[in-house]
């Protein structure tokens, strides 16, 4: 395989990467996205999982340490296939929130702070740096395998200048393709296309040389297996610390990775596309896994002791002379560490630009929201110069490392710098308690013991930490030796760095949270978090915005670009009924906003330029007070209404009843006008009757005066009901004169019960009295009364049914008032009619028996009327009962 | 748990709520047997059976490869739909007479 062609095939591979991104743009742009965005292309995007490290690395770890590559494989299957654990809420909250990176997830969660971003930013470059370095290592190996196979005419090349130029050649393919878009929300269809297909490449070149090596080499599948048995890796040594503990750092870093992170979550289109991948994305590790341990045994056994086991993927196709497959293999290697670098580099870059340098801008130049300026355009090329950086530290590092120490080594140590941030993240979408304080202890705790016990000593003794430090520990502090923490020694330096890490880690996060006390947006971000699947949106941080519409365009014009912040300020507008561009600035909208705008600089960032715009005025205790105090008045508010109307409710019943009374003193008052008629005629007609009698001359004497008599009788009746009407009239005016004197209780009622005594006399009657209670003096009329009394006590004897009626009197006093009841033993008076009695001419037995007008009880409650007492009927007392109620002493 | 998510659910609901639950025990149970290893020597067996520790772990794999599909095909449709209440008169219960619908 001549060089050159290596050289021309790469080009070309590169060129129609190039070709696939920008077609895929194209058609994303023209909304033509259909199958950019189907459930398999995002499965085939999580394959950067799969790095060189995998393609190259497994062969030469299986090789090195039997079975024990597996772990970092089962660990991502592990976390797929239970995906309604932690996944799936992962990608709501990251479509929810807007989450632009891993470090924008946990600066979101503990109150949008911008140092917990920073803190995760730092950690994740540092963690990365390694990682794209072996990338490049493991590309620019692979070239030299090749270039030593040339001819002596050719020179070889210069690895470092190899790196550099790929370094050179993924910067400007991300840049390209990275930093089109702002919103990372808007998600990179070139790039994820690349990646897919990448990852394809990359699968078939690993199938092809594992088929190539079991059924080519080998002798099929029993052959391989014996050959495994056979083989020195049968001889390998299962630590279980390592399997149990390289499995849950593998399970960790596929949920922490900054890369993993960025297609799991932030490139996310259709959440259901989390549930294909639980499955398909467990099936693609496992088939690059399946012919890793058949490639160790058979170029353990046929390759020349010594050849470095990493590259067997190349060198046994090559030995074999299968030259096209030897390239195809190498384009795979190539995809891999492409694609990885790729994704890490914009994953990275976000991150810096949107909590490291954007931040530093704005901070830089006070009330920036509002002064003129191309927001966005420093925030593309503070990525733009981020992709560089983040490529530029890799190549550093793989420069200053010299590419020598063992892939698989590398990797690891990254994944456990990841995995630090997993406490703080699981812990924030589980656990509404968990704080910015307990977060930002958690993390720099655990990432200092990463640094010091792992990192640091991967460059060797000698390197960054001196061997006497290794050995003895700092400043000869034995307890604090980087691998033998507390004096414990004999662990394995990778375990004994997690263990120490992560619990450390945790312990602190969790002890921080529970001492520390969260503010006002932490609280609300958490509960948005912790309870994504309970609402529909998230809380609504901006309540008394004083921002203004047009100031609040004019900034996001200058994140989102003219014509997105147009439309979406539009869109907005007419969500609220309003024509133009601009909505009013209520506090849903705001947030709304802030969410649309932390989507492109991050939530820490949004957040800190809407408060600049609103004067500075975010959350605090006093408007979320506010807010529920407005609450609360709505509620009082409704509460006073239902009280209204209940009043309103009470009040048409009142006047229902009136009107009824009306209608039946209306239906009365004919009665009465007819009743009075005859009242009037009955005497009338006798005295003209006899009158007529007495003008014929021959009627004897006695008739005569007999006639006479009856004449004066009836004039009397007429006269006195004349007297009982203008008495009447009199006390309703109120215009009668009382004559106020003393009298004793006693007397008065003995005086009504004997002037009573010759209404229907024929009547055996008795009267109940307790004379003890009676003595006491009265200062009223005492006439009027005694008027009162004896209507009372002559009613009785006139109404009374029983056989052998009763009238008890009791006598109370109660308070300043003296009560009297007469209660008789007869059927009283039917509900209906109790309201009517007290009513002129109310005569409710028909009026045989009779005497007076129907006027006596009328007149009686006028009097109390005018006495300043009352009378009432006292119902339910077993017959009829009157309750006259009298003040001791007449007020003045 | 919301005080007004309904009492019975449709049967096709409740079958969904226990796919969710067998999701949600699938790398409980995953985990246990990936765990096997913990307890085999392999360098210290009388014959070499490192081979079949590999045809082990990739059937295991395989396994919980097949569980997820099946349950997935379940579960994918549960992320958008809400959960509908029991229809009276419709002859669909909780599955109080068939569990193996």
């Amino acid at each position: 395989m001549p060089f050159n062609i290596l050289v021309a095939v790469s080009l070309l591979y590169v060129v129609v990467l190039f070709g696939v991104a920008f077609v895929a743009e194209q058609r994303a742009r023209g909304g033509l996205a259909g199958w950019l965005r189907s459930p398999l292309v995002y499965t085939l995007s999580l394959s950067i999982y799969c790095t060189a490290w995998t393609f190259y690395g497994a062969v030469g770890y299986a090789a090195r340490s039997g079975l024990e590559f597996l772990t970092i494989y089962l660990g991502p299957t592990l976390v797929f296939v239970g995906w309604w654990w932690v996944l799936r809420k992962l990608v709501r909250i990251g479509r929810a929130q807007r989450v632009t990176s891993i470090a924008d997830l946990i600066s979101s969660r503990y109150g949008k702070s911008n140092f917990l971003g920073v803190v995760v930013t730092l950690m994740a470059v540092l963690a990365a740096t390694p990682y794209i370095a072996l990338q490049l290592q493991s590309v620019t190996l692979s070239f030299a395998v090749f270039a030593s196979d040339t001819p002596e005419g050719w020179a070889l090349p210069d690895q470092g200048a190899t790196a550099l130029w790929l370094a050179a050649g993924l910067t400007l393919f991300t840049i390209l393709f990275g930093t089109r878009n702002l919103d990372a929300n808007e998600r990179h269809h070139g790039i994820v296309m690349a990646i897919a297909v990448e990852a394809v490449v990359k699968l078939v070149a690993l199938l092809a040389v594992g088929i190539f090596v079991v059924w080519g080499v080998a002798g099929g599948v029993s052959d391989i297996l014996a050959r495994i048995d056979a083989s020195p890796i049968a001889d390998w040594n299962l630590k279980p610390g390592r399997w149990a503990g390289l499995t849950f750092v593998s399970a960790a870093a596929i949920l922490t990775l900054p890369r993993m992170f960025q297609v799991m979550v932030v490139e996310n289109a259709d959440e259901r596309h989390v549930a294909t991948a639980s499955w398909a994305f467990p099936l693609y590790l496992m088939l690059m896994s399946l012919f890793v341990v058949p490639i160790a045994v058979v170029g353990l056994d046929i390759m020349p002791a010594g050849s470095n086991p990493d590259l067997f993927v190349l060198t046994i196709p090559l030995s074999a002379g299968a030259g096209k497959l030897a390239l195809l293999a190498f384009l795979g290697g190539f995809s891999s560490a492409t694609s990885m670098v790729i994704v890490a580099a914009i994953a990275l870059a976000t991150m810096v630009s949107n909590h490291i340098v954007t931040p530093l801008w704005l901070a830089l130049r006070v009330g920036s929201a509002r002064a003129p300026g191309d927001v966005r355009g420093i925030v593309l090329m503070s990525r733009r110069l981020s992709i560089g950086a983040v490529l530029a530290l890799g190549y550093t590092y793989y420069h200053l490392s010299g590419g020598s120490a063992a892939l698989a080594a590398i990797g690891l140590i990254s994944f456990v710098g990841a995995a630090q941030v997993l406490p703080a993240m699981l812990g924030g979408i589980y656990w509404r308690g968990a704080t910015h304080v307990g977060a930002a202890i958690g993390l720099i705790t655990g990432f200092a013991i990463w640094l010091y016990c792992l990192f640091l000593p991967s460059f060797g003794s000698g390197g960054l930490i001196s061997a006497g430090v290794m050995a003895e520990g700092p400043f000869g502090i034995g307890w604090l030796r980087p691998q033998a923490l507390f004096g414990i020694t004999g662990l394995d330096p990778l375990l004994h760095a997690l263990f120490w890490s992560m619990l450390l880690n945790t312990s602190t996060f969790l002890i921080g949270s529970l001492a520390s006390f969260p503010g006002p947006m932490e609280r609300l971000q958490g509960v948005a978090f912790v309870n994504i699947f309970d609402q529909s949106s998230g809380p609504g941080g901006w309540t008394r915005s004083a921002a203004e519409a047009e100031d609040l365009l004019s900034m996001s014009q200058r994140i989102l670009g003219a014509e997105e912040a147009q439309r979406f300020f539009q869109a907005q507008a007419a969500a609220q009924g309003k024509l133009g561009f601009l909505p009013d600035p209520t506090p849903d909208f705001v947030a709304r906003l802030e969410r649309q705008l932390a989507g492109s600089v991050g939530a820490a960032t949004a957040h800190a330029m809407i408060a600049q715009l609103s004067g500075g005025a975010t959350v605090s205790v006093q408007d979320l007070i506010a807010v529920a105090g407005e609450a609360q008045q709505i509620k009082e508010y409704s509460a006073q209404l239902e009280a209204k109307s209940d009043e309103l409710a009470r009040t048409a019943r009142a006047l229902r009843e009136a009107n009824d009374k009306l209608t039946e003193l209306s239906v009365q008052k004919d009665a009465f006008l007819s009743q009075i008629s005859h009242e009037l005629r009955t005497p009338m007609t006798s005295i003209r009757a006899f009158s007529e009698i007495l003008m014929e001359a021959d009627l004897p004497d006695e008739m005569r005066t007999k006639y006479a008599g009856i004449i004066h009788d009836e004039t009397r009746r007429l006269t006195r009901l004349l007297d009982d009407l203008l008495d009447l009239s009199v006390l309703e005016n109120r215009r009668v004169q009382l004559n106020i004197g003393v009298a004793n209780l006693h007397d008065l009622l003995s005086k009504a019960v004997t002037a009573a005594s010759n209404t229907r006399p024929d009547r055996a009657f008795v009267v109940q009295r307790d004379a003890a209670s009676e003595h006491m003096p009265v200062f009223t009329d005492t006439d009027r009364l005694l008027q009162v009394f004896i209507n009372i006590v002559s009613n009785a004897r006139k109404y009374c049914d029983a056989e052998r009626a009763v009238l008890r009197v009791e006598v109370k006093k109660r308070g300043r008032n003296v009560e009297i009841d007469f209660i008789d033993n007869g059927s009283g008076i039917p509900k209906k009619s109790q309201a009517l009695i007290f009513e002129k001419f109310a005569r409710l037995t028909d009026t045989s028996h009779a005497g007076g007008a129907g006027l006596g009880l009328a007149i009686c409650r006028e009097i109390m009327a005018n006495l300043g007492g009352s009378i009432d009927y006292l119902p339910g007392q077993g017959g009829a009962a009157f309750r006259v109620r009298l003040p001791l002493k007449r007020a003045s | 748990m919301p005080h007004n998510q309904p009492l019975f659910l449709a049967r096709r609901s409740y079958r969904r709520r226990r796919m969710m639950d067998a999701v949600r025990l699938l790398p409980v149970f995953g985990a246990a047997l990936l765990m096997l290893p913990l307890l085999w020597q392999p360098a210290e067996t009388p014959e070499p059976d490192t081979a079949h520790g590999v045809v082990y772990l990739f059937a295991i794999w395989l396994l919980l490869i097949v569980a997820a599909l099946s349950l997935s095909r379940g579960l994918a449709p549960a992320l958008l739909a809400p959960e509908e209440p029991v229809r009276p008169g419709t002859g669909e219960d909780d599955g109080a007479e068939g569990e193996a619908g």
